[in-house]
């Protein structure tokens, strides 16, 4: 198949951008959309021109890295699917294709299609982890975890962090990637001890580098993990709940 | 240039660094320090702290609780406006009608004096009214720092219209809202056709909306209010995290029905004025 | 330089071993552990685990990743499971049996005691888990689901839904955060380690390039620690992520660290076959699949009808056929070379004909669509995503793929190297799998060698380095490297050759699989061995790499890794064909028994084979380690 891809060019973070169209011919539609950038690179650099800088690794859609918005669509246009997922065959012959790199003010744009997203890590640096120092584990069978518990904790905790649901956010908000590991952790037993701190240190960390929910919605169809908006209404609860609580009686009110 | 000299130009740009400092590392911004990372943030936190609950409204997802908690108050507020409205439906000249509204006014009389509950509604109401404001305000602020550029192309899946257009029809309610109260309860005579009678609220309120133009303003201003209350009476939910698997299919359902009865009834006034149903009896 | 390759393990029972060694180990006082200054290379699940691990005992730690996040290691594709010796399925499981399997499943070629300590530690791994919040599968009584894994004859898989990989990698990760807000992890994303720093003889830094801003920079410390990952990238395509490289290993080998039995590459069954000469990776589905998929061929190769239209009769279900106990559960290395021996014979399927089918419809028919939906749903989906075909309705074709590299750095029972100072874990050293690696035993070895092998093991060696600094970055030494490594990215970005660095990353891959991949010979191999110089030379001098350096610039940081895969690739082709003996994931055609299996050659070749650098263009030199097995019998495995 033939296709026109736009493709947004830029320097570094402090250079302007622009597009560049590339009329790409004989693109196999069983090609996944990053091995036809790859095929756009191998023209360019055969014809003497930079490569288009893009960010991706395991391309089986877990580790995160990959990014586009695609047609004005995070991760393009199949539902629930990483970038490194998406088949040409997703797209009609002669389409033009309008590639641009995830915006917002936390992801500074390092390259032409490649952002810098180590807000996130702040925002796990902040309190996205149970302390529990290697080796004073008690046997993993002590705490017994309904199973129902354990299952939703793993829907929240199936976020890789790539960042969509902020480039889908027309306010850029981190409240899905946030809510999401704040859930898996506030959710099991063992993460019980540091809930309301860590809740706390994570929610105003992300609000330090994104915008807030306005309950559009666009996250949750962004999501290459479909991760479910409630997660959100569950950490706004909490939120409050670890601003009103009383530290110190925690422990006789366990949720 | 020859390629050897390119290889030395380039050599010599080639930064080296002994020991250089690692990214990261370092207090987070929850203690009032940036984190060492070269993202800039969009939003700082003071350094001190305020007392709860203003700590609370510090924080974007707390803005969104008050705004939603304001929100329903003020859901509250349109839907007993619209029930105290369906008195004007009882064919007996108005006389319900200009009872209610007076009663309005004698509420708690004689626990207090004459009006003031009626004041302490209202000055409920106009903080109700600024800190939705207020919050709408800031939030927008950050949101735009947090989205300096915007996609040349965009194509949403789940953003509703009536979610992306909050702000505006926020803006045409509030805006409305003057017209209304100049109208209906100052009795501005610009508006009102030199017809308006403190204490006479049926006739008012008949007499203003029969005249087309301030009836189809009536009309426009309650489109903009069902557009908002779509989203919002949803959204609300969402920030105040009510949310259990068991209710959740009902939330979309309030929020629609919720909008239904309220600007139903509401758009029905006018229309029912202007088609004569509601009417004086001449005098 | 001689190397003395002395496992260091202490001797008796083999059940005291790893308690012996802890006892015998100098521990590093508290107050001392802070002055030193540890360098982790690499934060995939050994690397995240050690990082934090180390920085809870007290040590001043580094941690780099060429990612922008330490989470994207390629740990977190890992899909099945995590195997454990908890023995709760009260099934006969024991830490003996769990080390008896991996020593056998291994085909011989592992230390004993390395493995056993493995299997011991395995259950402290999932207590360690657990309590970071790692969601594993649970039972309706809440307590934790276990599954038989790779034809394991008990339940000791712990798993995640398909995601285990990723959520152990998110709880070490987490770990590592947690003591990156402390301050006693300095994070360096973005960060390529480019070379390692020796003075006198032992590791002392290493230097790392910004991919971001391309500044060289030199890092110092007491010990290094490579948690680098495997290279199976060497056959361009692989189940390995875009950016898997044996760059930082290499660089270590380069510098004195001895490479141990390259040869010993793992081929995984059940992958979807390339579509076309584009294709960038190759994807691989959970070896559940052949629990209940059926695997088969048409008996005729001229057969192009879809396969729903080959009656039963004309099907070769050639596992089953020649394996009538194990079927199409026998371990990945004899199902790939079986699906290998189908396609070469003009049986494969597909379009390119690279492919058998796993098939599933008599599954459908025995246990309904909807039991097969709950079992592989994801998994199908996954397929069709990526094929356009609906595994409901057609058989899915599957093919073997690289997926795992036993062999890597040589290392000590302490997981050091033979540089002293520099250590190697996970899947970058040689050490537990021997010659094929047992499903599930992947995520167990990294997380082993990072949580709980590293914090005791790395104490011997700093405590004889008590009162004494790091070598400072502005010894001679570093600036020598630093500028090595100058030189290199300047020699690279003036070659102006004309073809991408992935082009010389296909064919190089073509050589490989073709001569060094499922089954390898010795004409093969000694064609790939003058094959792969001649290549290397045009690569080296007709590579094309555009930009510059002091930007992102992906070419650039591929090329260095494609040039040590060329070397790499040449000393595993050397390996294979020193090892006349089929073994494991090494397949000799030479050496199999008349059905056409695997046969070891345990009088000459138990042992590791450890290869010595010796400079550009010169052949290592082989050191071999004795391998000595007192507990587990040496058998011929046979899986008929």
């Amino acid at each position: 198949m033939n296709v026109t891809v736009r493709v947004w060019r830029q320097e570094d973070a402090g250079s302007a951008g622009r597009f560049e169209t590339h009329q790409l011919d004989d693109i196999s539609a069983d090609m996944s959309f990053l091995e036809m950038l790859d095929v756009l690179n191998e023209r360019l650099i055969e014809a003497g021109r930079e490569p288009v800088a893009f960010d991706s690794d395991c391309r089986e859609g877990i580790c995160g890295t990959c990014g586009l918005m695609i047609n004005g669509q995070a991760h393009g246009p199949a539902e629930a699917t990483a970038t490194c997922q998406l088949h040409m065959r997703k797209f009609s012959e002669g389409d033009t294709i309008t590639i641009e790199p995830w915006r917002a003010a936390a992801f500074p744009i390092m390259r032409d299609l490649i952002v810098d997203r180590s807000p996130l890590d702040a925002v796990i640096e902040a309190g996205g982890f149970i302390s529990a120092d290697t080796g004073g584990a008690p046997d993993a069978n002590l705490i017994p975890v309904p199973k129902t518990v354990s299952d939703a904790a793993m829907d929240a905790a199936a976020c890789i962090g790539c960042g969509a649901c902020v480039a889908a956010c027309p306010n850029s908000a981190g409240q899905l990637f946030t809510s999401a590991k704040l859930a898996h952790l506030n959710l099991v037993p063992q993460g019980q001890a540091q809930r309301w701190e860590r809740t706390i240190d994570m929610v105003e960390t992300m609000e330090a580098f994104f915008g807030s929910c306005t309950n559009y919605g666009e996250c949750e169809k962004a999501c290459p993990k479909g991760i479910s908006i409630d997660f959100i209404a569950y950490m706004n609860r909490d939120f409050v709940k670890a601003k009103m609580k009383n530290r110190k009686l925690i422990g006789q009110k366990f949720p | 240039m020859t390629a050897t000299q390119e290889a030395s130009h380039q050599a010599s740009k080639t930064p080296t660094t002994e020991s250089p400092n690692g990214r990261l590392g370092g207090a987070s911004p929850v203690k009032g320090v940036t984190p060492n990372i070269e993202v800039a943030p969009v939003q700082r936190r003071p350094r001190n702290p305020a007392p709860w609950p203003l700590d609370l409204y510090q924080s974007a997802v707390g803005k969104k609780w008050v705004m939603a908690l304001s929100g329903v108050g003020l859901m509250g507020f349109v839907f007993a406006h619209m029930v105290g409205n369906l008195k004007m439906f009882i064919p007996d000249d108005g006389k319900e009608f200009d009872d209610y509204s007076e009663s309005l006014r004698t509420l708690l009389y004689p626990i207090l004096p004459n009006t003031t509950f009626l004041w302490i509604m209202r000055i409920g109401l106009i903080c109700l009214f600024a800190i939705h404001l207020h919050s709408a305000y800031s939030l927008t602020i950050l949101n735009r720092r947090a989205r300096p550029q915007q996609y040349s192309q965009r194509d949403y899946i789940a953003a509703s219209w009536a979610a992306r257009t909050m702000r505006f029809s926020g803006i045409l309610v509030i805006a409305y809202l003057f017209i209304h109260l100049a109208n209906l309860t100052w009795g501005v005579q610009a508006l009102d056709d030199h017809r308006f009678v403190d204490g006479r609220a049926f006739h008012n309120t008949v007499t203003s909306l029969s005249q087309p133009w301030l009836a189809a303003i009536y009309i426009i201003r309650n489109l903009a209010l069902a557009v908002h209350l779509f989203h919002g009476a949803w959204s609300l939910f969402q920030s105040l995290g009510v949310n259990n698997p068991r209710l959740n299919p009902w939330r979309k359902g309030f929020a629609y029905g919720f909008t239904a009865i309220v600007c139903g009834f509401n758009i029905s006034f006018p229309i029912l004025i202007l088609a004569g149903v509601v009417t004086q009896v001449p005098r | 330089m001689s190397i003395q390759l002395e496992s260091g393990a202490p001797g008796g029972p083999i059940q005291d071993s790893w308690d012996t060694y802890r006892f015998d180990t100098a521990l590093v006082n508290p107050n001392n552990k802070r002055r030193f200054e540890l360098l982790v290379v690499g934060t995939g699940l050994a690397g995240a685990a050690a990082a934090a691990s180390l920085a809870q005992l007290g040590y001043q730690v580094k941690a780099f990743t060429f990612h922008d996040s330490p989470r994207r290691a390629h740990s977190i594709a890992a899909q099945g499971g995590i195997n454990a010796a908890k023995n709760y399925k009260n099934d006969g499981d024991s830490v003996y049996r769990l080390f008896y399997d991996t020593v056998k499943g291994g085909d011989f070629r592992a230390r004993e005691r390395n493995v056993y300590r493995l299997a011991q530690v395995s259950v402290n791994i999932i207590d360690q888990c657990v309590a970071q919040g790692v969601p594993f599968a649970r039972e309706y009584g809440g307590l934790l689901d276990n599954r038989s894994f790779g034809g394991a004859q008990v339940s000791r898989t712990f798993y995640a839904r398909g995601q285990t990989g990723q959520q152990l990698l998110l709880g070490a990760y987490s770990a590592l955060m947690e003591q990156v807000a402390k301050g006693t992890v300095t994070l360096f994303p973005k960060a390529e380690m480019l070379d390692v720093v020796t003075k006198d003889g032992r590791a002392c830094g290493i230097i790392t390039r910004n991919l971001q801003t391309g500044s060289i920079e030199s890092h110092s410390g007491h010990a290094v620690l490579l948690c680098t990952g495997g290279y199976s990238n060497v056959f361009y395509l692989s189940t390995n992520a875009m950016n898997c490289n044996v760059t930082a290993a290499w660089r270590a080998h380069r510098k004195g660290a001895a490479f141990a039995n390259p040869c010993f590459t793992q081929i995984h069954p059940t992958c979807i076959p390339a579509s076309d000469e584009f294709q960038s990776k190759l994807t691989l589905m959970s070896e559940s699949l052949r629990n209940d998929g059926r695997i088969w061929v048409p008996r005729d190769p001229d057969d192009k009808r879809p396969a729903r239209q080959v009656p039963e009769p004309e099907r070769d279900y050639f596992l089953e056929r020649r394996y009538p106990a194990f079927g199409n559960l026998v371990p990945r290395d004899i199902a790939s070379r079986a699906a290998k021996r189908e396609v070469d014979s003009g049986h494969g399927v597909g379009q390119l004909g690279n492919g058998v089918y796993l098939d599933f419809s008599e599954a459908i028919g025995r246990l309904g669509e909807a039991v097969v939906r709950e079992r592989y749903g994801n998994l199908f989906e996954m397929y069709e995503r990526i094929t356009d075909e609906s595994p409901y309705q057609t058989p899915m074709r599957i093919y073997p793929a690289p997926h795992y590299a036993m062999g890597g750095l040589w290392v000590d029972y302490s997981l050091m190297t033979t540089v002293p100072g520099l250590y190697a874990l996970g899947e970058a050293n040689f050490s537990d799998h021997g010659a094929n690696r047992l499903g599930a035993s992947a995520l167990m070895q990294g997380l082993a060698d990072g949580y709980f092998v590293i914090p005791y093991t790395v104490g011997s060696y700093l405590s004889t380095l008590l009162g004494q600094a790091a070598v400072p970055t502005t010894d001679p030494v570093f600036a020598e490297a630093r500028a090595s490594v100058t030189s290199e990215v300047d020699r690279w970005l003036s070659t102006k050759g004309t073809h991408s660095v992935d082009h010389y990353h296909r064919e190089l891959g073509k050589i490989m699989w073709e001569n060094c991949g499922m089954a390898r010979n010795r004409v093969g191999l000694e064609k790939a061995i003058t094959e792969l110089p001649q290549l290397r030379e045009d690569f080296r001098n007709n590579v094309r790499v555009l930009g510059q350096n002091e930007s992102v610039n992906q070419s650039l940081e591929k090329v260095a890794r494609v040039d040590d895969f060329f070397e790499l690739g040449e000393l595993m082709c050397r390996d294979a064909l020193h090892r006349e003996e089929s073994c494991g994931g090494h397949f000799r055609e030479e050496h199999q028994t008349d059905e056409g299996e695997a046969k070891r050659d345990d009088e000459h070749f138990a042992y590791v084979g450890a290869w010595e650098w010796s400079g550009h263009g010169e052949p290592q030199v082989l050191h071999q380690e004795p391998l000595e097995f007192d507990y587990v019998k040496l058998t011929q495995r046979s899986y008929k």
